[in-house]
């Protein structure tokens, strides 16, 4: 089983027949997918809305620090956490 | 479906988050299991229009539905199954089809797919040519393996659907095999629930409790074995577990279903309830109907339960069970579901096992779904 944390030059994307977006009705990004709906709360969106296959694990990590200077060690923790949950549960692919 | 939502217990904050669209009842196949109602057929004439359908579907995307299935019946049997996945997908759906495969056609399934379908859930009930057809009352397997394969080459996620009975429980080991040699991502064994058709047959098609353990032995060797490349569902078998399932996460919860007529129903199964004021979106605004309506609100929550649940650790976690099944067994829906060993009517899913396990010389036959089958015209309401 793949638990390993993923690299930082990783390029994490959604998996396939996975659907990103907003809900108004929720208020908060969900992911819906066969059989399943998930609502995110706002920092695990803000981590998945950059998820793009494009951009790096340090990227994504750099680009939030920047969005919340005061917070540098806790995002980089916070955002490789949830990357490495993500993929256990499947909605992430690193690309 | 009345089944849990693979272990996500799910708060809705009070929407219908799950949608399931009956869209007719009217379904080539003739399966003994089948969980329409017995009158299926009194439905054709009453079907909700295109249009009606499209209502339906905007009203419901207003008061927060998310996920879609399109189900039935066979779906494929409404020639504008296109038009309404394409009207879904444009409000913000996640589109799934429950289906046979039987009339899925490459051109079908190529319009579905420029629609926006997202997902398919194709039903096969065996591994094996003769079996499948003799279990489904028609010449199926080969139009099932054909289905399968389309959906695979266009790129549909797939959700095998085999449903669990003593027929069949034993090829649960060579399906997951033949799923695993498709690509198929998510396989759900789901041992049957016992309404309507299934009801009827039910000692007939209930395995036996080591049937039971056995395919779980062998569904958890395969889960070992495919890891993530397969997900395995396998729905809970509550009579032989002693505990209820958390039907639909409770009624009026999170799912809400529309029979071909246009009533609402908390679940599939909600009619065969004598006694609740079922409304149709012909008559009513579906938000009240969600919301307001004496149907919705009778079993909601938890306030309404009664003893031994009210007082019960795992309330929360069971909502009681299932109201169809306690009133078909105990012919009380408010009663606590049977399924639970802590029902004072719990003797009555036990010798539904006893009896399956005691060798019966003479069986009945199966009653096949099918127009005519049987009498409902002296059924009480």
């Amino acid at each position: 089983m793949d638990a390993l944390p993923l690299p930082a030059d990783a390029r994490p994307r959604l998996s396939p027949h996975y659907v990103f977006r907003w809900e108004e009705s929720q208020s908060a990004f969900i992911l819906l997918y066969p059989e399943g709906l998930i609502k995110l709360n706002a920092s695990a969106g803000a981590v998945l809305a950059r998820c793009d296959g494009a951009r790096t694990l340090a990227t994504i990590i750099a680009e939030l620090q920047a969005s919340f200077p005061a917070q540098g060690a806790e995002i980089a923790d916070g955002v490789r956490a949830f990357v490495d949950l993500a993929c256990d549960k499947g909605w992430l692919r690193a690309a | 479906m009345p089944k849990e939502t693979h272990g996500l217990s799910l708060d809705g904050q009070g929407k219908p988050l799950w949608l399931s669209l009956e869209l007719t009842y009217r379904c080539p196949l003739k399966c003994t299991w089948c969980n329409n109602p017995l009158d299926f057929e009194d439905y054709a004439a009453k079907e909700l229009s295109t249009e009606e359908w499209k209502q339906v579907l905007r009203d419901a995307r207003a008061i927060g539905a998310l996920q879609l299935g399109f189900t039935g019946g066979e779906p494929l049997q409404r020639a504008d199954l296109e038009e309404l996945v394409a009207h879904a997908d444009g409000l913000g759906f996640y589109t799934n089809l429950i289906t046979s495969g039987i009339g899925l056609s490459e051109e079908r399934l190529l319009a579905l797919k420029a629609a926006g379908l997202k997902q398919i859930q194709l039903s096969l009930q065996s591994t094996r040519p003769g079996l499948t057809d003799a279990l489904v009352g028609a010449r199926a397997h080969a139009h099932k393996l054909e289905a399968a394969r389309l959906i695979k080459a266009h790129g549909f996620p797939m959700v095998l659907n085999m449903p669990v009975f003593r027929h069949n429980i034993e090829l649960i080991g060579e399906m997951i095999e033949w799923a695993a040699g498709l690509g198929v991502e998510y396989i759900e064994f789901a041992n049957i629930q016992y309404y309507n058709w299934a009801l009827m047959n039910r000692d007939e098609l209930m395995p036996t409790l080591e049937q039971v353990r056995e395919a779980e032995r062998v569904v958890n060797e395969w889960r070992a074995k495919l890891g993530k490349a397969m997900t395995i569902y396998f729905v809970i078998p509550d009579y032989y577990e002693g505990r209820p399932k958390a039907c639909m996460n409770g009624w009026g919860a999170i799912h809400l279903t529309i029979a071909p007529d246009g009533v609402a129903m908390p679940c599939q199964e909600a009619r065969v309830i004598p006694g609740l004021a079922f409304e149709s979106v012909r008559d009513r605004p579906l938000g009240w109907i969600w919301h307001e309506s004496p149907l919705f609100r009778k079993y909601r929550g938890l306030d309404w339960l009664p003893e031994p649940c009210g007082s019960c650790a795992e309330k929360e976690k069971d909502f009681g069970g299932c109201r169809c099944q306690a009133f078909l067994l105990t012919g009380d829906a408010a009663n606590t579901d049977p399924a639970c060993s802590r029902s004072p009517h719990h003797h009555l899913v036990q010798q539904a096992v006893a009896g399956v396990a005691a060798p019966l010389r003479f069986r009945k036959p199966l009653v096949k779904r099918a127009a005519g089958a049987v009498s409902t015209a002296f059924m009480e309401d």
